[in-house]
């Protein structure tokens, strides 16, 4: 069978609920987190790539281009936070922030 | 044809199962390791549909930098090898619920999908052959340089931001301040004393 | 002048009550009396006026209602009767204003007194001068509730404030018979001025209306409804417990209002509308019916008191049974000079009392009185006169009015009059009995105080005297010099068309008629009742004593006021009570409260707190929502449309 967009698509779309189950199904530390998201940008990047070609338009490469620099960018800040959190705390397993309880 | 159809089929199967491995992994080092992985079969997947940049932008990018920043970090935090909590089952069975609901919408929205056929074809306009690096850079530095110069931007202000969130001065080292030492005037540095003579100059 | 006379009192009452405090006690005192004197001095040419001329005159002052069929204006009906009545009250009121500068002196609170009896003077005489029913009822219900803020005017006593409520109460239930009244006569009628209904209420006589799905004769329907207003404002039978419980208001309110002016109120109303009532037989038999009644039942509670104000208060009550005794057989002018002379002589007794309660430092039980008669001359003077007055000695005005009513009942030959003279004349002797051992127990015999007490009782200052012997002058000589014009032969050129006495039913025409013997009887039972009194208290003190003890049960059941305010209270009171309770505790509270605010607030307070429990502080909560609605979006958009 030819490889086509679609499957492509479902590659990434796969990819994508891996990451979302990877946010809220984890129980261990913050970590995993950041790299649930990590995840989930690759899946968009796959994306994106996919479309771009199989529309002959560049601009959905571009943007790949884009989007991982903000990933880049924003893992960075997210592991600052990480760093100056545990420093504070002492702890980055996930049960234990929940000072944002209301 | 038929390599490529199962390079893709090797690339995909191995990204999801890097995927699947980073979210239920036990140690984190080894979380990290299969998030490399996953880059490396994307990456994979890109030089299959013809971004090689892109694919090679992955590697040296995500990998080598996002990846190795992850790694350091998790190295650097005094992380316990977390036991699989209890919690973990009771939101299991919703939570897959949802994203199987997510993936099968996905999914459909896929299938029924198609090219609308008035589309513009942008590659068949110019004659002249191109690498993926030479159009990349064609289109990036003349129609969406300023988005361009946002990114940099972007990069700057979480570079900034990073060290001032972790920069932390520690009280026991001494370290040179180039700015005060040129401004130092002569007052501060050169006292005239008259001594007598046969005494110190204390 | 006839408007200066009506809105002095009025003008005077706004000075003293807003600026009271800026114009001082002794200002206030002045404006309200000062206004009040003008008045009464300007009533006396406004009276000439009026006698000068021929028919009513009416002075429209402003218009209020104009809606379609009701066209009612402010005005002042300037005839015999109501120039009559602005001479009662603001002699009565402008004694009694002088008066309160003595008796109030020490009160915090006296810009508010004089203000509020100046404002009752305003609503009385608005009432007086009514053109319209509308007013009549805006001045009826004025004087209501002047009564009630001066009943409770110290609101620090609690006793008080339950009598003005009751009292307040006790009128309503007379109002809203009242209202009901005037509500048959607009249908009746159509119209509510004076003029027009008097016109044609001949015309109605034997028409009949439908009144709580029974067929009724209109006219005596409306005169009676109307006078059940009378009854609670008059004090009658069943409405008249308020009466005594009213004492509890300084004496001069009690002079003014509940003696001369407010109470009688019910007589002039009646007297007002005589057009109507003489073509309405059975609502006159029904006021006589209860007139005499009432008479002879308050003087018979009287003779028990033990209190000087409440021996006096049921007397008025009695008083205002012979009133209407006297309008049952027609005799209006009879009703209206007696209202006149009680005027004089209540109000004297009431001022004179209130001048024995202030020698004796606040006592009012007369069984601590007794031999004052040295240290208060004045007062025991002219309470001698008003006690005369009273009991209907010859010379003294209460003779010639009280005994004019009385033959004037005997002459009209109806069963209701032969009642109301049975009742009248036995009601005379227990009238001078109880007001002979008002004397007797206060001023003479051994002094039952004690020392303090004694040593310290003395008589009035001028202030409080003066106004005694005005009006103990107007209780004795009023009665031979208004005679003629009142109820004698000058009558109906005096009245003209202000009261309407049908020939067929003129007793006063019949009076010089009737037997020497029956003309005689109430002043031989006045006399009676005086020398019996003389006996009890002066001779053998022990009489009253041992007969108490014997007839204990009726002793008791006079002291009682026939148990009627125990009856009203087992039959009106507490199921009311009940009733309120039960609707503020459960139903306001419980049900109302609980749905309406407490409710609504306690399941806000319980869904806000359920639903911050939707705020874990975990991360991965909020993302998990995120996620479910982001599926949620999603699956809406697939969905077919």
């Amino acid at each position: 069978m030819a490889i086509g967009l679609a499957h492509y698509l479902t590659v990434a779309a796969i990819l994508f609920t891996l990451g979302i189950f990877g946010i809220f199904l984890n129980r261990k530390n913050v970590i995993i987190m950041l790299m649930s998201i990590e995840l989930m940008l690759l899946a968009v990047s796959i994306n994106f790539v996919a479309f771009s070609v199989f529309l002959h338009d560049l601009v959905g490469q571009a943007f790949a281009m884009f989007v991982l620099t903000v990933a880049a960018a924003e893992a960075a800040i997210g592991l600052a936070i990480l760093v100056v959190y545990f420093r504070n705390r002492g702890t980055i397993a996930v049960e234990d922030i929940n000072t944002m309880k209301g | 044809m038929i390599v490529q159809a199962i390079m893709f089929y090797v690339f995909a199967a191995l990204a999801v199962a890097s995927g699947v491995l980073v979210v239920s992994s036990r140690n984190p080092v080894h979380s990290v390791l299969f998030l490399i992985a996953a880059f490396f079969n994307a990456a994979g997947l890109f030089v299959l549909i013809g971004a090689e940049f892109l694919a090679m932008i992955l590697v040296i990018v995500y990998v080598g930098a996002v990846a190795v920043l992850f790694l350091f970090v998790v190295m650097m935090l005094d992380i316990d090898f977390a036991q699989l909590r209890g919690g973990f089952v009771r939101y299991l069975p919703i939570g897959a619920l949802v994203g199987f609901i997510l993936l099968a919408e996905l999914l459909l929205v896929i299938g029924s999908w198609a090219i609308s056929p008035g589309l513009p074809n942008p590659a068949a306009a110019s004659g002249v052959p191109l690498t993926n690096t030479r159009a990349l850079g064609d289109i990036l530095y003349t129609r969406y340089l300023l988005a361009f110069q946002g990114a940099g931007l972007i990069l700057l202000v979480a570079m900034v931001g990073a060290i001032v969130l972790t920069l932390r001065r520690r009280a026991d080292v001494r370290r040179q301040s180039i700015s005060a030492q040129l401004a130092r005037t002569r007052a501060q540095s050169v006292e005239v004393v008259r001594v007598p003579i046969g005494s110190g100059s204390q | 002048m006839a408007v200066a006379v009506v809105l002095l009192p009025l003008l005077a009452a706004v000075i003293a009550g807003f600026f009271g405090r800026v114009i001082g006690d002794r200002g206030a005192q002045l404006v309200t009396c000062g206004a009040l004197l003008l008045a009464a001095a300007l009533g006396i040419p406004l009276f000439r006026d009026i006698l000068a001329s021929d028919s009513p005159r009416v002075i429209p002052l402003a218009s209020w209602i104009i809606a379609d069929g009701v066209d009612v204006t402010w005005s002042l009906r300037l005839d015999t009767l109501s120039g009559v009545m602005i001479l009662v009250v603001t002699i009565v009121s402008s004694m009694v204003h002088v008066y309160s500068i003595g008796y109030m002196a020490d009160d915090p609170s006296i810009p508010r007194f004089m203000a509020y009896l100046s404002l009752f003077t305003f609503a009385m005489l608005a009432l007086v001068t009514a053109n319209d029913f509308v007013q009549l009822f805006f001045g009826w219900e004025g004087v209501g509730l002047m009564s009630y803020l001066l009943i409770g005017f110290w609101y620090d006593r609690p006793s008080a404030n339950a009598a003005a409520i009751k009292a307040f109460i006790v009128n309503r239930v007379g109002d809203f018979g009242f209202a009901l009244g005037i509500f048959a006569v607009f249908t009746i009628f159509g119209a509510l001025d004076f003029g027009t209904v008097f016109g044609k209420a001949p015309s109605v006589v034997g028409a009949k209306m439908e009144f709580l799905s029974w067929q009724v004769d209109k006219l005596p329907l409306a005169c009676i409804l109307l006078f059940i207003g009378a009854m609670g404002k008059s004090a009658q039978i069943p409405l008249h417990t308020w009466l005594p419980d009213a004492m509890e208001g300084p004496t001069p309110v009690s002079a003014l209002i509940h003696a001369a002016t407010m109470v009688t109120a019910g007589v002039f109303m009646v007297a007002r509308l005589s057009p109507m009532f003489e073509y309405a037989p059975t609502a006159i038999a029904v006021v006589g019916v209860i007139g005499g009644t009432t008479a002879i039942f308050a003087a018979s509670i009287g003779m028990a008191q033990n209190d000087i104000k409440r021996v006096i208060a049921w007397s008025t009550c009695s008083q205002l049974g012979y009133m209407f005794a006297a309008a049952a057989v027609s005799a209006y002018a009879a009703a209206i000079f007696h209202l006149f002379s009680h005027a004089f002589f209540k109000g004297l007794l009431f001022l004179c009392s209130g001048s024995v309660i202030h020698a004796m430092g606040g006592e009012q039980d007369m069984r601590r009185m007794g031999g004052l008669w040295r240290k208060t001359p004045w007062t025991y003077g002219t309470m001698w006169v008003g006690a005369l007055s009273l009991s209907g000695i010859p010379f003294f005005s209460g003779y010639y009015s009280k005994d004019t009513i009385l033959e004037a009942d005997w002459a009209a030959g109806t069963a209701v009059g032969h009642y109301a003279w049975v009742l009248g004349v036995l009601a005379a002797f227990m009238t001078a009995f109880y007001i002979s051992r008002v004397m007797f127990m206060t001023f003479h015999g051994e002094p039952r105080a004690d020392e303090e007490t004694l040593h310290h009782a003395h008589e009035s200052p001028w202030v409080m005297v003066i106004p005694l012997l005005v009006l103990a002058t107007g209780a004795t000589v009023f009665g031979f010099i208004g005679y003629d014009f009142f109820v004698g032969a000058e009558r109906a050129s005096f009245w003209k068309s202000s009261i309407l006495v049908l020939p067929q039913y003129d007793s006063l025409a019949k009076v010089e008629e009737i037997p020497q013997l029956v003309r005689y009887m109430p002043l031989i039972f006045g006399l009676l009742g005086i020398a019996t009194a003389y006996v009890f208290y002066i001779v053998d003190r022990t009489i009253p004593v041992r007969l108490a003890s014997q007839l204990r049960a009726l002793y008791l059941f006079l002291l009682n006021k026939w148990y009627f305010d125990e009856l009203y209270d087992w039959l009106f009171v507490r199921p009311a009570m009940f009733v309120g309770d039960g609707l503020w505790k459960s139903g306001d509270g419980a049900v109302i409260d609980g749905l309406g605010p407490d409710g609504v607030a306690a399941v806000t307070r319980d869904l806000a707190g359920q639903a911050s429990r939707l705020q874990t502080g975990y991360l991965y909560h909020y993302a998990f929502a995120m996620m479910i609605g982001l599926v949620a979006l999603v699956t809406w958009y697939l969905l077919p449309r």
